[in-house]
């Protein structure tokens, strides 16, 4: 909670920030996703009924109740991508990790989620992982990003 | 020379990260000329120069301008960077290029409104791009561009940086208001409109990025020559982002009335493989899908709302034979299921509805009944649903019912 308590110190104390609330402290956690606790002291910090926070919490894509893995995949289906053979990026992902869309490998490296429009269709297929977009990828590029991730581990 | 650059002029020269740079290239002259000017007399240029939306609807500018310029009290300028119609790229790429350019022209805004509070609402994805403009404000802030007595005026203007977080639906006005509030993203009914109760009630005025980028140039070119560029009802120039099956996708910015056939082949360099295209989707998701025999037409508002469509984005998505229709359909609907806010029950029930059809479509079971309730169902969503999404969603089965008709009635069961 001292992460939090951090965070929120530079936000005033007014409903508006709640999304940048939100963003900003889930980037940072290691596992992605925001808590009950942490859902708790959010809204008795901005004054707002929990369920509010669990209202914002639940209608953008970008935030989430559910842990995730340290490196969040997400590869891009939208038509930009999807003519310039994104499926092949997807399904290659699904070979070298063994997951499929919303789900994390047990090590709790990884989590795939197949997302929409990233903006980079000149140069699709892309994907995100975290806040770093991957762009003109092939199945060997990406099996090669994903050994680098690996390797960061170690 | 098919491409005319305005917008795109300082692109690879100007250093993104250098008040410097941007001011050796013309930055912040196009201010300078507007603080010497009466405010009224700015938004006339901006009627001058006709200046309309680049962000979708394609809505005359000044009316807008001027409509805030009315209202008392505090007011709001907001910058709509939430990009998020798949196929676009061009406000990123401004943002990441030349980002004092969005700037100057709120600055500009704000000096001809009387606005005091500025807003640029940036999706979640586009981490560079927030990242880049967070510190482009701050350094016209340490410049007396921003904050108190701008260059020496006696004017007042802040600008702060909101992030959306996943939701295509917030790039429509009255959702990016709510999300600025700090709520869901869920559209209100109109009017009133922002200009009259935006954020927090108060007059809003908001514009895409490209139209902000634009405000400079009207102001040192005058509005008389900006409406040299283009055509009659559409005047300037248009960021094209050049998307799917060609040799050379990219931003491109070209003057309105550009025909899309050049776009892609004397631009994009044609097809890749030089395969023939099955069709061609322009604006993105939420717009038409057209034929080939259709790519003569020439990119200008008025010719796009022929077919219902709102084409101001300027994304084109090439498309070739490899690829079924009800594929590039299936894909766009499910975008929107996903998208929808669920506020509306012609949105939120009637997307999964058209999934169901086209799945019958696809599985060779639809009848001409189905042809016909999906006919029917995109029209009523079309125009009975709540905020730009639903009425903006069905332009790919609309124009595709219109266009390739025949690959229906291969589907169709008899």
């Amino acid at each position: 909670m001292i992460l939090l308590e951090e965070i929120l110190k530079k936000y005033p104390k007014e409903e508006e920030y709640l999304i940048e609330i939100l963003l900003e402290y889930q980037t940072s956690k290691k596992n992605h996703h925001i808590t009950s606790e942490d859902v708790s002291r959010i809204s008795e910090y901005l004054g707002i009924p929990e369920s509010q926070v669990c209202s914002v919490i639940s209608f953008y894509t970008l935030l989430s109740t559910k842990p995730k893995g340290k490196y969040v995949i997400q590869v891009c289906q939208n038509i930009p991508c999807f003519v310039n053979d994104s499926q092949n990026i997807y399904d290659k992902i699904v070979e070298l990790l063994g997951i499929h869309d919303g789900e994390t490998t047990k090590d709790g490296l990884f989590t795939l989620e197949l997302t929409e429009c990233i903006g980079y269709c000149n140069q699709s297929p892309a994907i995100r992982i975290n806040t770093d977009v991957y762009a003109s990828l092939t199945p060997q590029k990406v099996e090669k990003i994903i050994d680098d991730l690996r390797g960061e581990k170690q | 020379m098919i491409q005319q650059k305005l917008i795109t002029k300082r692109f690879g020269k100007v250093n993104p990260t250098s008040l410097e740079s941007y001011r050796n290239h013309d930055g912040y002259l196009g201010l300078e000329k507007a603080l010497s000017m009466h405010p009224t007399k700015i938004i006339d240029e901006i009627e001058t120069s006709k200046i309309r939306g680049r962000g979708g609807a394609g809505f005359p500018t000044h009316i807008k301008v001027r409509a805030l310029s009315k209202q008392s009290g505090t007011k709001y300028i907001v910058c709509n960077a939430d990009e998020g119609e798949p196929g676009n790229f061009k406000d990123r790429m401004i943002m990441e290029n030349d980002p004092h350019a969005i700037l100057e022209g709120m600055i500009i805004l704000a000096y001809a409104t009387g606005a005091e509070k500025g807003f640029i609402y940036i999706r979640g994805e586009y981490q560079n791009a927030i990242k880049l403009i967070k510190s482009t404000i701050k350094e016209a802030e340490d410049n007396h561009l921003l904050g108190k007595n701008i260059l020496n005026k006696n004017f007042d203007f802040d600008i702060e940086v909101r992030s959306g977080a996943g939701s295509y639906v917030c790039g429509e006005e009255f959702a990016l208001i709510e999300s600025i509030e700090g709520k869901p993203g869920r559209s209100r009914v109109k009017p009133p409109f922002p200009t009259e109760k935006g954020i927090h009630e108060l007059p809003t005025l908001i514009n895409n990025v490209e139209t902000f980028a634009n405000f400079a140039h009207i102001i040192l070119m005058g509005g008389d020559a900006f409406a040299q560029i283009g055509t009659a009802s559409s005047t300037g120039t248009k960021l094209i982002s050049l998307s799917g099956n060609v040799k050379n996708r990219g931003l491109y910015e070209v003057p309105f009335g550009t025909s899309i056939r050049d776009v892609i082949f004397k631009l994009g360099k044609g097809v890749k493989n030089n395969r023939p295209i099955k069709m061609v989707q322009l604006g993105g998701a939420s717009g038409p899908l057209i034929p080939e025999y259709m790519l003569d037409m020439s990119i200008d508002f008025d010719r796009f709302e022929n077919f219902d469509s709102k084409t101001g984005t300027g994304a084109i998505i090439v498309i070739d034979d490899r690829f079924d229709l009800f594929d590039v359909l299936l894909n766009n609907m499910h975008f929107f299921v996903g998208q929808s806010c669920g506020k509306c029950a012609p949105c939120r029930e009637g997307h999964t509805q058209i999934v169901n059809l086209l799945m019958k479509f696809i599985n060779h079971q639809a009848t001409d009944k189905d042809l016909m309730s999906l006919e029917n169902l995109a029209n009523v969503i079309q125009q009975t649903s709540l905020c730009g999404l639903g009425q903006t969603s069905m332009t790919s089965i609309i124009s595709s019912l219109r266009y390739f008709r025949d690959d229906y009635f291969m589907k169709v069961r008899y």
